[in-house]
């Protein structure tokens, strides 16, 4: 208790006087805050990076509008993100990577770990970047599974851990099973084995992408195919096992079974709707962009399942203050399901489907997630018809797809042996 | 002061060091530096600074460098050639059958027009022309020349080669060109006098002192095609690779050291096959 005493010079009358005051100013500063907080994010910048199926303009301008401040996009390819991530962490505020990126580069320290408290929709995240089970009931596939390299020990945090720790490396948003896509209209025939890539059939007129650790995965389903090797871990192959995959194709590459090799998303495109390639890998937007065209083009299931990939954002370990808090929160957005029905669009799934639901149409949600017959025109979301009434989804449902998952896109313990083969075999 | 400026060791020196020091900076600095790294260690994300020829051995102990050696020179070669007669050609054509000072700058000023586009953009453009749909064979198609689309026109080394004699032929013309206008017309007018027919003048007077345009021209064409990388990739849709392919494979997989390593070799052979190129014709003395 305070005693009043006039001895110390102090009345009753001044004190509360300044205590009043002493009010108004931490009033001030507690409900001040927000107001100049929300006036300087308009002034943040913050800067991602990442590869083009997922840096796209349109949510640049839905952050401008939705959250006021700006986000720069720069959409690089496969190798050039990893190269930017692990090398250059002051030119990017927000990577957006593939967990097997984060494998990569986690250990350089350029990113930090991410609080879960602070994530809204942590808890409608999908189980496949959580505990590694799409179903309770799920097997985990080979190769680098998103939840492997997901958690973190703490804050300060440069190792993995197999458990939800509460701090994650990447806040998941993407994934997606891919295969091969095809020219059915110059096929002419059902395909539906991974050795179709190397039947001398298509001599001259197949593709593989030029991206070591996505291509050794595509390669080793076309090898299982064939049946020339059972691998014991596709996703951690041994110096012999990376010897005889690439063996396998330096060999189908000299007997000119290759047209080309891709690296970056859009030579996909333009080799597929140029005729150039019949059979490639390709990723599920490129297929889009082909039949945007009024081409005919399939991301063809296939016997073998699929191999498939997660990506996420990660924050830059230099990010503090205001940048931060404007990183959480465009984070928590892109989870909130803008984002994510703009992705499910294009053929990818959204990491909190939940949550992107709300931002499609029953008949899109129908289409793209449930796998059922389209009951009108499916548009991309750009606008182009994709698929009319009656159409089905290759591959179909969600379920359907994701649980036919057989490896992860990976970084292998004898990663720079391979990347090394890999640039041979590219040189052969 | 005056002391200083009247000795001519100290001015002469005091002229050359600025040069000296942009080339200390930009040229002999980022070599040495090349060349310490190409001894480092990389693991997956990191560099690690250390002595040792791992990098060297695994480049010369694969018969994959050997084969990109190879195609390196073969590119190099052949577009030297063609840049050559086509380069000649054109410069001779040029120099001695346009009569008027003006009509010679025009015609030269019309060669230059493909360099207003970017290098890529002309490279580029080749590809739906050249492709398996593309104009030339559906051209070929309906004149009844073939009935298959020609597989190699597109995505081969024929490709790369037609791509790099378009984008390098003028560094030929320029040269020649220049030293074809500075040679003396009435030594040409004295070979005929003294008999010479026409081919006879070109291989022993026009030739002979249009060597040193040649050399300069054969330098700029084969640097250019032993260092480019974006060619080789775009036009041979990845499946072929020269040196520098080798080198931005290397960088993008984060391998720096390796990169470093063969660029060091890429740069000890090119000099070789400079200072060969040099043996033969002294352009210091014929300039």
């Amino acid at each position: 208790m305070t005693k009043f005493t006039s001895r110390n010079g102090l009345s009753r009358r001044t004190l509360l006087k300044g205590a009043a005051s002493t009010a108004i100013a931490a009033g001030s500063t507690t409900l001040g805050a927000p107001m100049v907080w929300a006036q300087n994010i308009k002034d943040v910048t913050l800067r991602q990076f990442g590869t083009g199926v997922s840096n796209l303009n349109d949510v640049a301008d839905k952050v401008k509008e939705d959250l006021g401040f700006t986000l720069e996009m720069t959409a690089l390819d496969t190798d050039s993100v990893t190269q930017r991530a692990a090398t250059q962490p002051n030119s990017f505020d927000i990577a957006d990577i593939e967990y097997f990126i984060c494998k990569k580069v986690w250990a350089a320290g350029n990113l930090q770990a991410m609080d879960t408290s602070k994530i809204d929709n942590y808890d409608k995240i999908a189980g496949t970047f959580r505990s590694g089970l799409l179903t309770p009931e799920s097997t985990i596939a080979q190769g680098t599974a998103p939840h492997t390299v997901g958690f973190t020990s703490g804050a300060n945090g440069t190792d993995f851990v197999q458990e939800e720790s509460g701090w994650m490396t990447l806040i998941p948003t993407i994934y997606n099973a891919d295969t091969l896509g095809i020219r059915p209209d110059l096929i002419g025939r059902p395909i539906s084995n991974w050795s179709e890539l190397l039947n001398p059939e298509f001599k001259g007129k197949a593709s593989i992408l030029d991206i070591s650790s996505i291509g050794i995965m595509d390669m080793a389903m076309v090898v299982e195919s064939m049946g020339e090797y059972t691998y014991p871990d596709k996703g951690n192959m041994t110096k012999e096992e990376i010897d005889l995959t690439i063996g396998i194709f330096t060999e189908a590459k000299k007997n000119g079974q290759f047209r080309a090799f891709w690296k970056s998303f859009d030579e996909s495109v333009n080799l597929m709707a140029s005729g150039e390639v019949v059979i490639q890998s390709m990723w599920s937007p490129a297929i889009t962009a082909v039949k945007s065209q009024g081409i005919p083009c399939v991301y063809q299931p296939l016997e073998e399942g699929y191999r498939s990939w997660g990506g996420g954002l990660g924050i830059s370990a230099a990010l503090s203050g205001i940048e931060l808090d404007a990183a959480y929160e465009y984070i928590n957005w892109y989870l909130s399901g803008w984002v994510g029905g703009y992705l499910m669009r294009q053929g990818y799934y959204s990491a909190v489907p939940e949550t992107s639901k709300a931002f499609m149409s029953e008949d899109e949600w129908g289409f793209w997630y449930e796998g059922k017959a389209a009951t009108g025109d499916i548009l991309s979301p750009t606008g182009d018809k994709l698929a009319g009434a009656g159409e089905v989804r290759d591959g179909g449902a969600f379920l359907e797809r994701m649980g036919s998952v057989v490896c992860w896109n990976s970084v292998m313990d004898e990663n720079q042996y391979m990347v090394r083969k890999w640039n041979e075999f590219i040189a052969a | 002061m005056k002391k200083l400026r009247g000795n001519p060791v100290i001015s002469s020196l005091l002229m050359v060091s600025p040069l000296a020091t942009v080339l200390l900076i930009f040229l002999v600095l980022p070599i040495a530096l090349i060349v310490i790294v190409s001894f480092w260690r990389a693991t997956e994300f990191s560099i690690i600074p250390a002595f040792e020829f791992d990098n060297y051995a695994f480049l010369f102990g694969s018969p994959v460098t050997y084969t990109v050696f190879f195609n390196t020179f073969k590119y190099a070669l052949i577009t030297w050639a063609c840049t050559l007669v086509i380069g000649f050609t054109v410069a001779y054509y040029l120099a001695f059958h346009i009569r008027t000072l003006t009509w010679q700058i025009a015609l030269f000023l019309l060669c230059t027009i493909p360099f207003w586009t970017s290098n890529i953009i002309r490279m580029i453009s080749w590809i739906p022309f050249l492709g398996r749909n593309g104009i030339a064979n559906s051209t070929l198609k309906s004149w009844g020349v073939i009935d298959e689309p020609i597989e190699w026109l597109l995505f081969s080394d024929f490709a790369v080669i037609l791509a790099f004699v378009h984008l390098y032929t003028l560094f030929m013309v320029v040269p020649i060109f220049n030293t074809m206008m500075r040679i003396d017309k009435s030594l040409i007018e004295a070979a005929r006098d003294a008999g010479a027919n026409g081919a006879q003048i070109l291989w022993n007077v026009i030739i002979p002192l249009t060597k040193p345009g040649i050399m300069i021209g054969t330098i700029f064409v084969v640097t250019l095609v032993m260092g480019d990388f974006i060619t080789v990739r775009f036009m041979s849709g990845s499946q072929s690779a020269n040196v520098g392919r080798l080198i931005s494979n290397d960088i993008a997989l984060l391998q720096y050291p390796s990169a470093s390593a063969t660029a060091i070799v890429l740069l000890l052979t090119v000099l070789i096959t400079i200072a060969i190129l040099l043996r033969f014709v002294d352009i210091r003395k014929e300039l």
